[in-house]
Parts: structure tokens; sequence; C-alpha cells
């Protein structure tokens, strides 16, 4: 057999080149980001005082003070987002893999993919629009919650749907064989199968949601002190502490900002990380 | 074993659907708890609109400026004059240049985890490009305004002085750019395009491949013949979904872009504001519920351009699936 002409052959190799390349293009951004935000922040992560003092009293020019007021509010926040979010879109999947059929499905299963797609601002603007304008209340950690709330759900939906359509059917039907009713065949028999699945949700959503800052600029002032009232007064947040200080120029600001964004990151790679590597070591694969 | 189980007593009986219900309580509650956070889903999206509707009328009423047309934004207790087609513009344009940089690069790199990695690479090597998903945004303003700008400023002044006749690339480049923003937004953008297009990329039937390289196609022409074409559909959808995210972004297009109130300029090498960072610009005047409602109405425009761009791309995505199966 003759093998391809020069041309084709030229041409075979330039694409060959140039996926190798794109491929490294896209790997560049996300080691240099790393790389900057580990060299930039870390020293001042490996101080005690980091983690266990707040801002409070820190000036642009002082050096000192550390981050545990915006992590308390950050993982605050996320976690009471998580506990209003997760019952909702777990149920949300069990209805779309266990009991939609038809039009209301399909509308369940757009109006999910219209959250996925939703800006966080608009989110914000929304709990706003409610929160602060019809109900009169002020922003306070609670209400940021509620914004993340959004934002959370159509994460944990599509994970824990995935891992539902893959419990294999022969498990329900031998449930339902052996008189099991449906919502025990649910909750006894393809839930803990999926569980993984849910985690997964769960630690993805916690850290898309831990990363917002839209939401805390709308709904969530910044604070130089400890605050753990999530339904009184302004309560500090990473992105926000970053925000704070983004634009300084005085090397004790600036050490501070690059140390809370790794901060920041440290806490979302290792959600991510952690419900990748869940996934991976389920009992249902794909 | 009770009569009651099931209605039916069909063998081959679908086991979900009301056919497995028995009827008693835990069934009505469980399965009423699904459908209602079904319902609390579509509700939730019906509030957003009807919350941002409500709240912007007054204000866009009250506009003493054409909404659409005006190009002016006065925000005062006393007067409301805000129109949206410069924020518009600075928007749409940055989302468009940031898919023309991100979804080739995006198209390369599924071709390159799925047609050209070692099999056993491809799942890790993938799971790094879906890490640039993972940064929070708030991390990529500051590092693209303070890290990347200094590299992409030389690339500015040359583009403003060699193809500074075109309007887009007309000078003074200054380190605030729309062209910044649109570089840090690819970057967003590229793991979702890619992403989505991995999964089409990997659903190109085995035989339509094999039959392309006995035919003796190169693996290039392979894929152009039949990965491509099969996957064509799917790309179009994930591109769609990477531009309704470019067109959301807030905090790193607010760090990166200056606010400059100078003129206008169409050119990409001027700062501007889009949608989401005029709103999160302003976020802490929100005085009265009139102002309030000026930047609610612009909110209320970013969320229907948003679900436009995303239900399109489901739809794209439903008609492809209704020709495969």
């Amino acid at each position: 057999m003759d093998r391809p002409s020069r041309s084709r052959e030229i041409k075979n190799v330039i694409a060959t080149v140039l996926m190798w390349t794109a491929f490294l293009i896209a790997i560049i951004p996300l080691v240099w980001i790393l790389w900057t935000v580990i060299s930039k922040g870390s020293n001042l992560l490996l101080h005690a005082d980091w983690w266990v003092n707040s801002q409070r009293g820190i000036t642009n020019r002082r050096v000192g003070g550390g981050a545990y007021h915006a992590i308390i509010g950050t993982l605050l926040q996320a976690l009471v987002c998580a506990v209003i979010a997760v019952p909702i879109a777990v149920f949300t999947a069990i209805y779309l893999v266990e009991y939609g059929r038809g039009r209301f499905a399909r509308v369940v299963s757009f109006m999910v993919d219209i959250l996925t797609g939703i800006p966080s601002i608009v989110a914000a603007l929304f709990i706003y629009a409610v929160w602060v304008t019809t109900l009169g209340l002020d922003r306070v950690g609670f209400s940021v919650s509620l914004a993340l709330v959004l934002l959370m759900i159509p994460v944990v939906v599509r994970s824990t749907e995935e891992m539902l359509k893959l419990v294999p059917n022969e498990l329900r039907e031998a449930s339902y064989a052996l008189g099991v009713p449906k919502w025990k065949t649910i909750s006894r028999i393809v839930l803990p199968t999926a569980f993984s699945g849910i985690i997964t949700g769960i630690l993805l959503g916690l850290a898309r949601v831990m990363g917002e800052t839209a939401p805390l600029l709308v709904l969530g002032p910044y604070s130089k002190s400890i605050n753990t009232d999530l339904f009184s007064g302004f309560m500090a947040a990473l992105p926000t502490m970053i925000n704070q200080d983004r634009s300084e120029a005085l090397d004790p600001a600036i050490n501070r900002v690059w140390a809370a964004a790794l901060t920041l990151i440290i806490l979302v790679m290792v959600l991510n990380i952690a419900g990748r590597l869940i996934a991976r070591l389920s009992k249902v694969s794909k | 074993m009770s009569s009651s189980i099931t209605g039916r007593s069909e063998l081959d009986a679908e086991p979900s659907g009301d056919g497995a219900s028995t009827g008693r309580l835990g069934d009505r509650i469980f399965s009423g708890l699904s459908v209602g956070s079904g319902a609390v889903v579509v509700i939730l999206i019906l509030l957003v609109a009807v919350f941002l509707i409500s709240q912007a009328v007054p204000a866009l009423i009250d506009n003493k400026a054409n909404f659409l047309t005006d190009r002016v934004w006065e925000v005062n207790a006393g007067s409301l004059r805000f129109g949206i087609p410069d924020l518009l513009y600075v928007t749409v344009i940055s989302s468009i240049v940031a898919m023309i940089i991100a979804v080739p690069i995006a198209i390369a790199v599924a071709l390159f985890l799925t047609q050209y990695a070692p099999k056993r690479l491809a799942t890790p090597l993938g799971y790094l490009v879906d890490l640039l998903a993972a940064v929070p945004s708030i991390i990529y303003g500051l590092w693209g305004l303070r890290i990347l700008a200094p590299y992409v400023k030389p690339v500015q002044t040359f583009l403003a002085d060699y193809f500074g006749w075109i309007p887009f690339f007309s000078p003074p480049a200054s380190t605030g750019t729309v062209f910044l923003a649109s570089i840090v937004l690819a970057i967003m953008i590229l793991p979702i395009v890619t992403a989505l297009s991995r999964e089409v990329f990997d659903q190109t039937p085995l035989t339509h491949k094999e039959g392309a390289l006995a035919l003796g196609a190169t693996k290039w022409e392979m894929i152009r013949t039949a990965v491509l074409p099969f996957g064509a559909g799917g790309v179009v959808s994930a591109a769609m979904l990477g531009l309704g995210r470019a067109l959301g972004e807030t905090i790193a297009v607010t760090i990166i872009v200056s606010t400059n109130p100078g003129l206008f300029r169409v050119s990409l090498f001027s700062g501007g504001e889009t949608f989401a960072s005029k709103i999160a610009n302003n976020a802490g005047e929100f005085d009265t519920p009139l102002k309030a409602g000026a930047f609610i109405a612009v909110g209320l425009v970013l969320f229907v351009l948003t679900f436009v761009v995303n239900a399109a791309a489901r739809v794209i995505i439903e008609r492809r699936k209704a020709f495969i199966e």
C-alpha cells in the first residue's frame, strides 16, 4: 500500500503538533496562577497567627493580623447554604430520575439547566430584591447564604442525577419484587448506592460557592472583626477580604491579599479534589 | 405478599412511576417531597424573573432617558437617566473576543484528550484542564491585573501600532483594557467548552473512525471527516454555554477593566463596564429602591441574555440527541 502523499503527511504532523501545543497552552495559566498565588501567599500562611486572628485594628501599613474572621465567615455561609440547598437538590434529582415522566419533568430539567447558567450577580440581585427591598431586612450573612443556595442547587442536582441514573435497574426491580415500597427502595437501596455521587456534588458545590464574590459584594459587606452571627452585622469572607485590599500598593496589605487568595484556593482545591476522588472510588462506575 | 403493592400485574411493567407506588403514607410523603423540590426549582426561576421585573419597572418608568438607546448613566436621588448601549457593547464584545480565543483552543484540547493523548493519561490530563474551572474568579481578576497585564501590554502596543487602523485596535492602549479582560475570560471559559467537547468527541462512533482509517486516511483526515462533523452540534452548544459564562462573569471583569469616565471608544484597548461589572462597581450604593431599581434593570437584561443563550444551547443538544438515537 502506498503511504499518504507528502502534503497529507505534513498536514497530519502539523495537526498533531497543534493538538499537543493547545494542551500545553491550556495548562500554562493553571500552573502560572497556582505558582503565583503559592509563591506570593505562602509565607503569611505559615504563621499560626494567620489562622487564629482577625484583621481588627490592622491598617494597611501594619503587618499582622490573620484571616480567621474571613475563613470562619466563608465556612459558615457555605455550610448554611449547603443545609438548605442539598435537600432540595437531592430530592429534585430523585424526582427527575425516579418519578419524573412527561412534561413537568422536562420543565424541571430545563430549569435546572437555567439555574446552572444564572450569573452569580443576578442571583445576588434577586435575593437583594427579596430580602432587602421587599422584606426590609438588613444585609447579613444569611442573605449571602440564600444567594449561594441558587448557585449550589444545580451542581448537586446534576451530580446526584448522574449517579442515580447509574444505579442498575435490576436493584430497583429486585427490591420491588420483594415487596419493598418505592420510598424505601429509594432511600435504603438506591440512594446509598449513589451516595458517592451525592457527596461529590456537595463537595463540588461547596467549592463553587466558597469562591463566589458577587453575592458578597451585593449582600455581604466586609468587616475586619470576627462575627459568627449569621443574622446580625456584617460578616467577613475570604473573597471580600481579598477584594477589600485588591488595589493596595503597600506591602503589608498586598501580602495579605495574596495570602488570603492562597487560603481560598487551598480551600476550594481541597474540596474539588476530594469530590473528584470520591467519584472515582465509588461503587458504581461508568 | 400484599396485593396492594402494584396496581398492575404485567411482568414487564416499569418499576418506576406510579406502578411501583404502594399508596402508603411513606410513598406519598416521599413523592410529594420529590415533586415539591422540582417545583421549588421551577418556582425559583419564575420568582427571579418576577422580582427583578417588579423592581426594575419603577426605575424604568422614572427613567428620563431611553433605556435601550441613550448612552448616559446618571443615577442620583433626584433624577434617573440611564441607558445601556455602552454596557451592552462592552459585555458582548468582551465575551465574543473571549470565545474567539477560547473555542479553537478548546476544540484542539478536546481533540487532544480524546484522540491523541495516551488512553491512561487522558483522564488525569483532562482533570488538569478541569481544574481551571475550580479557580475562583476573584483570583483570576487579581492575577490578570497584577501578573498577566505586563505581558499583555506589549501585545496591545504591537496591535495598536500596526493594526491601529482597525477600529477595534485603535490606540491608545492602557492597562486595564477590555482586551486583557477578554483573554482572562477566555481562560475561564476554556474548561467548560473543553469538557463538553470532550464528551461529544468521545461519542463518535468507532465505525466512523475506523472506516476512515481503513480507507487510508491519516489521523488528521480521520478527525476532519469523522470526529468533527459528528461533534459539530455539541461543540456549538459547548461554545454557547461558554458564552453564557463569559457574559455573566462579574468580579474578574470588575477588577481588570478600568472604569475610566472618558469618552466611549469602540477599541478593545479602552476601559469600560459590562452589565455585571456595572452592578458590582455600584453595589455599595443601593440607597433607594429607585436607584437599586436601575441596577436591577441591568441585572434583568443580563438574566434574559443568559437565559436565552443557555436555552439555545440546550435546544441544540436536544436536537442532536434526537438525531443520534
